[in-house]
């Protein structure tokens, strides 16, 4: 009976979704004020629908009702209730049904808190989300059907796949869809903007916010992800060049570049047709993603879906949209006149260079995610384009970009000085580069090439606290002079510094693991004892151990550092019951940003047991480095500008500052 | 093709809880070691999905993993072994694509792009300049003159 509902609540929303593209678009050409104010309502009323329909499929999921297809290939009624939520989205159908939720959830958030967007603006941004939901909603309903029933019902499920029996599951999948769909804003308004053929500052000021709330939700989820990835997968792998991490990579790259060049519209009415670009090109990356992970055209970890019907239909949509915004583009933008001019040493000389590094990393890596189907499917030749091609060509891009960071945010706006700049960073990259020489010679043969990528992460994470030194005159005046200069920053200063920072950070942490890492593969007995970096470590012997639906064999490990024992890590294979898969459960032990990892492989013919332990300094600085980078998005977020003429529910805080 | 199928079927079945890189596998000669293991990075498990020799515990890796630090130890040079891999399994084994005619244009874009996004560039700053270094004429300048002035005046 609820799987009917939620099957009827999903058809309706398809139905509303058709009205809403329809009367929202027709109204917007048409200029009718009944017509265009009818989107709105819409939008909720379809967010309404498309909830209860995802409140059905989780109330399937959370009684066990076996008899829907989707909850018998998903759960197994000994899950805990966590996993049998988070099963919801551990499949196919029902993680396009998330997909859609979140889509209606932001136009719902669209819908009350644009009260302040011209009306046709709105109608045309509405009416745009309306036809990607009812694209979604009809593959949904004609090849994805999370509510068929089996008739007769089986017994017991099937149970979800047990890498995902993780709480990485229910936050990860989410996060990111936020971050893709979210990026669906900035795309329909920019597609509305081609519409109405008229683009200004002000139209940035109202897409920075939507796009700054899914770069943010993209950053998480990808941080969210690798560490996921690093301590599920058990070899301490924290990135891999999969294709479906670089579909969430591409997007997470054109976003930022669309952030930026944002600013630039926004601070100087220049690069509009640029911006609008990017916007399309963005949500195209995350479509891109979608069809890349859901179609089975690539076989990887993450694909559960290989059904070709699927993946032509996808297919369809990401032509339609993709195609048809290009069109458009083609077609209209020579409408949106160029706006303010900027000598090429200026903010925004340093803000366009930073947009051509991101472009070229985006489409290096699109390039070699896409390289080896076209070349299959051109010359029947099967190549392979794997992590040390991306590293070879992505990583110098991005190096190159992280050199030129902590010069944008000092150079002025329209002309800017060089020498000056050069100047003010000459102490950061003096230091960083003594730190990363005394690197050299501290790790006695350690790899050059750590420390080159020492200086840039130390230079990118200097630069930017020398741009804030900068901004409050610290140093330089008296200490409560800075601080009142603090106090008295826009919030997207800080968000800038933050986000700088945090690239700087993870930065660091990549070149530490991959520079300063140690690793033993042994084979161990009882009472055996491994050293690695500082540490002492002590096999115990392994004891079993029982779960609700699992079952362990733990490996007991007592760790000392100068003779005292310090922590004790209790690394698992673990064999799940309903149909005997296993995993590698690492045991994983934070040492100041470093971190102490095993993970236990199979008993031996001689009773040992192999393990793999490492000693990875620094390494949760590239998670933390993510976080700071959302932290600062969300600076930016909160800024005043932002909440002026731009979505904000009560107008209590437009109070304008005390002057400085 | 079949067969390839075949194989991965077969291996995902096996999926034990092997490990990647046994103890046993380990040379004891460390350079070597540390050759063999850059070595596996760069080499594809043709029955994964998207994983190297070295991260993965499918038996093949393994297989392949004893193979080439055999052929290590009895002295040939990382690029003797590749291409021993590539005549045995083509190049889909190579997870960093050699050059050649196929791969040409995968190698040279992000260059490319590079390049040619800095040409249009300078094109369109050029053209920028091209507007902003139009003078003011003497008119113009006779009023601007005037205008600052004014305010000037005002502001006092």
């Amino acid at each position: 009976m609820i799987a009917e509902l939620g099957h009827f609540a999903l058809a309706l929303a398809f139905a509303l979704a058709l009205l809403q593209t329809g009367i929202s678009l027709w109204g917007a050409a048409k200029r009718d004020v009944t017509l265009m104010s009818a989107a709105g309502p819409m939008a909720l009323a379809g967010f309404g629908f498309v909830a209860l329909a995802f409140s059905s499929l989780v109330a399937v999921y959370v009684q066990s009702d076996f008899s829907v297809a989707s909850v018998y290939a998903n759960s197994h009624s000994a899950q805990p209730l966590l996993y049998k939520v988070t099963g919801v989205w551990g499949n196919h159908e029902g993680s396009m049904l998330l997909w859609v939720l979140v889509l209606a959830i932001f136009s719902a958030l669209v819908a009350l808190f644009s009260g302040n967007l011209p009306i046709r603006l709105r109608a045309n941004v509405l009416g745009i989300e309306g036809a990607i939901a009812a694209v979604f909603l009809l593959f949904i309903l004609t090849t994805s059907n999370p509510f068929l029933r089996l008739d007769p019902p089986p017994a017991e499920g099937r149970e979800l796949n047990p890498i995902l029996q993780d709480i990485g599951l229910a936050i990860h999948p989410p996060l990111l869809y936020l971050g893709y769909v979210g990026f669906s804003i900035s795309f329909a308004f920019a597609i509305a903007a081609l519409i109405e053929g008229r683009i200004d500052a002000a139209w940035a000021r109202w897409v920075r916010p939507w796009a700054l709330a899914a770069w943010i939700f993209l950053t998480l989820g990808i941080a969210m992800g690798s560490y996921w990835a690093y301590y599920e997968l058990g070899w301490g792998g924290y990135w891999f060049w999969d294709p479906v991490e670089n579909a969430s990579l591409m997007p997470w790259l054109a976003g930022t570049a669309l952030l930026h060049s944002a600013v630039v519209m926004e601070k100087r009415d220049a690069l509009k047709i640029w911006t609008v670009l990017l916007a399309i090109l963005t949500f195209s990356l995350s479509l891109l993603g979608t069809f890349l992970v859901r179609s089975g055209v690539l076989t990887s970890v993450h694909t559960f879906a290989n059904d070709p019907a699927r993946g032509v239909f996808i297919l369809a949509i990401l032509t339609l949209f993709v195609g048809g915004s290009f069109a458009l583009f083609a077609w209209r933008a020579i409408e949106l006149k160029p706006g303010g001019l900027f000598a090429p040493i200026s903010r925004e000389g340093a803000l366009v260079l930073n947009n051509l590094f991101l472009a070229a990393a985006a489409a290096t890596i699109l390039t070699g995610t896409l390289y080896p189907l076209a070349l299959e499917a051109i010359t029947g030749a099967k190549i392979s384009v794997g992590a040390p091609f991306f590293n070879r060509t992505a990583g110098p891009l991005f190096l190159c970009l992280l050199i030129l960071m902590p010069a944008g945010p000092l150079l002025a706006w329209k002309r800017g000085d060089l020498a000056g700049v050069a100047q003010r960073l000459v102490v950061a990259a003096t230091i960083s580069f003594a730190v990363a020489a005394l690197s050299l010679w501290l790790v006695q043969g350690g790899p050059l090439l750590a420390a080159i990528g020492l200086f840039i992460a130390l230079y990118a994470i200097a630069g930017a606290l020398v741009e804030f030194a900068d901004r409050t005159a610290l140093f330089r005046g008296s200490l409560s002079a800075s601080l009142s200069r603090v106090a008295g920053l826009p919030r997207s200063a800080f968000g800038t510094t933050l986000a700088h920072l945090g690239i700087g950070i993870a930065l660091l942490g990549i070149v530490a693991e991959a520079g300063w890492s140690e690793e033993r593969i042994v084979a161990l007995k009882a009472g055996d004892q491994v050293l690695i970096g500082q540490f002492d470590l002590q096999f115990k012997g392994i004891i079993p151990r029982q779960g609700p639906n699992w079952r362990d064999l733990v490996g007991r490990f007592e760790v000392r550092k100068g003779g005292v024992v310090v922590a004790a890590l209790e690394p698992a294979k673990r064999t799940y019951l309903a149909d005997g898969q296993s995993t590698t459960e690492a045991g994983i032990e934070t040492f100041g940003f470093g971190q102490l990892y095993v993970s236990l492989g199979d008993p031996m013919a001689d009773g040992a047991v192999s393990a793999r332990i490492y000693w990875k300094p620094l390494v949760t600085l590239i998670w933390l480095g993510g976080v700071v980078m959302a932290i600062g998005g969300v600076f930016s977020i909160s800024d005043r500008r932002l909440r002026i003429g731009a979505p904000q529910p009560a107008r209590r805080n437009t109070v304008p500052a005390p002057a400085e | 093709m079949r067969r390839f199928i075949f194989v991965l079927i077969a291996t995902l079945s096996l999926v034990s809880a092997a490990f990647p890189v046994e103890p046993d596998e380990v040379l004891p000669d460390q350079a070597l070691e540390a050759r063999a293991r850059a070595l596996s990075k760069t080499l594809r498990c043709m029955v994964c999905q998207n994983q190297s020799i070295d991260d993965s515990n499918a038996p093949l890796a393994r297989d392949l993993r004893l193979l080439l630090r055999e052929r290590i130890k009895s002295g040939s040079s990382d690029n003797e072994v590749r291409d021993f891999l590539v005549s045995r399994y083509g190049e889909f084994v190579l997870l960093e694509p050699r050059l050649n005619r196929h791969t040409f244009t995968l190698w040279a874009l992000p260059a490319l792009g590079l390049v040619i996004g800095g040409i249009a560039l300078l094109l369109a700053l050029r053209r920028g300049k091209g507007i902003a270094a139009n003078p003011l004429s003497a008119e113009e300048k006779q009023r601007l003159k005037r205008l600052l002035e004014g305010s000037d005046v005002k502001k006092m």
